[in-house]
């Protein structure tokens, strides 16, 4: 798998009354080209300003204000602005959570994925149309020529967000964004989504950059996993050992209030406490005031990361502790 | 001249009767406009049919042509370009006064050329003044129309773009609200057509230069919440070009307050001329001017009343009307409404 997107040290800021706030800070990862990679947190914990600072969108007055997001080697934000342009919806595309407001109310579903098409393509109105058509079909909408003339009000929430899908598919991008993509959707339409986007990658090499607050969700999906609390990154690692063997407490937590993760019966733990706002975020580990397992360095030092084995990645003073002792005692 | 003043108003004409068809196609091909004129229609039925009739009254007196005068008749010149309008009344001008329906002179009892043709009587030229008052209605709505087509798109330029782009345009357009705002409009107003001069076209572009400010907050404040909207984010993650964005998701979204806004401005628009008249700057042959023209006629005595009722009743049930009609599409077309019904 060659490497298609590579993020490293993002920073995304607006402006405060002392200065900036950085609710996406010293962010890293990469995206390979056909892997899924979940990013995970609670609401609140700058997922989507992550995804919209890899697109350049984020909004005003927020701004990108330091590190790479690079496209196969390319710079992101180094790209005019018309590069960008084709960039999004080209290269990389992006699904919203809300499938009920992300389609025009006044034009028929069909006129709105064909205009996405002839964005990028130069292509008539009848192929444009038939290649809307086929669309349709893939993504599993029934009866899709009937469906080209419906009105965004007249399709379910299911098969809106299909037709979002449809529309971020048609320019074959490389890699799409899926912003908590089941989040607004039914339990059993949520599966069905989850296993149409699972087939659209398997069929088509999609990356997807998964994000959701729900790990529960990940386990369907998920290549790898990226856990992000208040900001930062806490967690990286691939699916299976992180849901075997999480590392970081705030990981922990995450998993002990799945539901389907639990045995029956249970009453499950939540994470005591709320993500503080972002102008509240302590100095040193971000999840400090929450910790169950914090101790005398936790709310003063930021962790440094942490490389448990290769592929994995974590920001915690305890793991830090417990996997760098080893080492010293052999020294 | 090249192109003489009645081919232009011909065109213009033509112009606006192929916009208006195509308007009638496009609201009846989307299902909401579609919806939203029959819901109008069957609400304000009578206001319609008067502002329908008002338009064709209008649209007589606009197309015009030359030649085809009889000989007999003196009073205007053998070459004039005369409007379907000027043409149904050809000949009636008499030499003074007369009354509805009168048969004589109303000074002086010398016979009249028509006797009892003059319902609404003669001014003191001798024209007839129910003609006056039709011609008055292409006037009218004229200011209303053309002060409309320059003050709509200005605010929309200005409001949208403030709107959507922000940053420096929006601190521009902000400073260039706030002085317009911060002069007496009445003031500016006269002191904009003694700087250009009178005529029909420049009462129009001072009264659209005054009064589009109110439409342009309107717009920019509605802009800079369409543009937070779910969909023009999608749009944006597509890559679709600012420009396009703004065409196609925001100004269809703002097309019921420009539709209010016009209907609503229109009516002001008209009586703003009338007061412009009675200062003695408005446009020739408008309602205002014969109302102001009127007002010595008050004084003679016997009093000669049928003009100011005329023109004033001709005034006020077109404003009548059209705000009957303006408070009915916004009822119909009020976003809650809107989005209840989609
Ligand atoms: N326009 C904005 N101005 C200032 N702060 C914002 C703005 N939008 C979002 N934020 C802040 O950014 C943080 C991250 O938001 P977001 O990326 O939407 O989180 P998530 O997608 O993980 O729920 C939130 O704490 C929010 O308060
Ligand atoms: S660094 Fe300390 S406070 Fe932060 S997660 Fe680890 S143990 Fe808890
Ligand atoms: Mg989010």
């Amino acid at each position: 798998m060659s490497r298609l997107l590579e993020v490293r040290g993002l920073q995304t800021a607006f402006p405060s009354a002392t200065g900036e706030t950085r609710i996406v800070d010293d962010v890293s990862f990469n995206l390979d080209s056909g892997e899924v990679l979940a990013l995970v947190g609670e609401s609140g914990s700058g997922k989507s300003m992550t995804a919209l600072s890899i697109l350049r969108l984020v909004p005003k007055p927020g701004r990108v204000i330091a590190g790479e997001i690079k496209l196969e080697g390319r710079d992101l934000l180094d790209f005019s602005v018309s590069e960008m342009r084709r960039v999004r919806g080209g290269r990389i595309a992006m699904i919203f959570q809300e499938p009920m407001t992300c389609l025009n109310p006044v034009v028929a579903v069909g006129a709105q994925v064909m205009e996405a098409i002839g964005l990028h393509d130069q292509i008539g109105q009848v192929d444009a149309r038939a290649r809307t058509r086929e669309l349709f079909a893939e993504v599993g909408i029934p009866d899709p020529e009937a469906r080209l003339d419906a009105y965004p009000h007249e399709l379910s929430g299911g098969l809106k967000q299909r037709v979002m899908i449809a529309m971020a598919l048609s320019t074959r991008p490389e890699i799409l964004i899926a912003d908590e993509p089941t989040t607004a959707l039914d339990v059993t339409v949520q599966a069905q989504i989850l296993a149409l986007l699972s087939d659209l990658q398997r069929d088509r090499g999609t990356a997807i950059l998964l994000i959701t607050h729900d790990l529960g969700i990940v386990n369907e999906l998920a290549d790898r996993v990226a856990v992000m609390y208040a900001g930062r990154l806490v967690e990286v690692a691939p699916r299976q050992e992180l849901l075997s063997n999480p590392l970081h407490p705030y990981t922990r937590g995450l998993l002990r209030s799945i539901p389907a993760l639990s045995p029956p019966g249970v009453r499950l733990p939540e994470i005591p406490g709320v993500v503080p706002s972002p102008d509240h975020w302590p100095n040193g580990c971000r999840f400090s005031t929450r910790c169950g397992e914090r101790f005398e360095p936790c709310a003063e030092i930021f962790p440094e990361e942490t490389a448990p084995t290769s592929d994995r990645r974590v920001w915690c003073h305890a793991v830090d502790a417990s996997s760098r002792d080893p080492e010293g005692e052999a020294l | 001249m090249d192109v003489e003043s009645y081919v232009v108003s011909n065109s213009v004409t033509l112009g606006l009767v192929l916009a208006c068809v195509w308007v009638a196609r496009v609201v009846g091909r989307e299902p909401i406009w579609r919806d939203a004129a029959r819901q109008l229609w069957s609400r304000r039925r009578l206001a319609i049919v008067v502002v329908a009739l008002y338009m064709t009254i209008g649209l007589v007196d606009s197309i015009a042509w030359k030649g085809g005068i009889p000989e007999d008749v003196v009073d205007v010149l053998p070459n004039a370009p005369l409007t379907l309008l000027d043409r149904a009344f050809l000949g009636t001008k008499e030499a003074s006064y007369s009354a509805p329906f009168a048969s004589v002179e109303f000074y002086g009892a010398e016979a009249l050329k028509r006797p009892g043709q003059h319902p609404f009587g003669t001014d003191i030229l001798g024209r007839d003044v129910l003609y006056l008052s039709l011609k008055g209605a292409r006037v009218a709505l004229l200011i209303g129309g053309l002060t409309s087509l320059i003050a709509i798109p200005l605010a929309l330029i200005f409001g949208v773009g403030a709107g959507y782009f922000g940053g420096r345009f929006d601190d521009f357009v902000f400073f260039l609200i706030s002085t317009l705002a911060s002069i007496p409009g009445l003031l500016l107003l006269i002191a904009l057509i003694m700087a250009m001069g009178r005529g029909t076209l420049s009462v129009c572009i001072a009264l659209g230069v005054t009064s589009w400010v109110g439409f342009c907050r309107l717009t920019r404040a509605e802009t800079l919440k369409l543009r937070e909207l779910d969909y023009v984010s999608a749009a944006r993650a597509l890559g679709v070009p600012e420009l396009r964005i703004v065409i196609r998701h925001i100004l269809p979204n703002l097309a019921h307050l420009i539709v209010i806004t016009f209907v609503l401005m229109f009516s002001g628009l008209v009586l703003s001329e009338a007061v412009l008249a009675w200062l003695g700057i408005g446009v020739d042959g408008s309602w205002g001017q014969m109302i102001d023209g009127a007002r010595d006629e008050l004084s003679r005595d016997p009093i000669i009343w049928w003009n100011l009722s005329a023109s004033g009743a001709a005034l006020f049930v077109l404003i009548l009307a059209v705000n009957s009609v303006g408070d009915a599409i916004r009822d119909v077309l009020d976003p809650r409404t809107l989005k209840d019904s989609s």
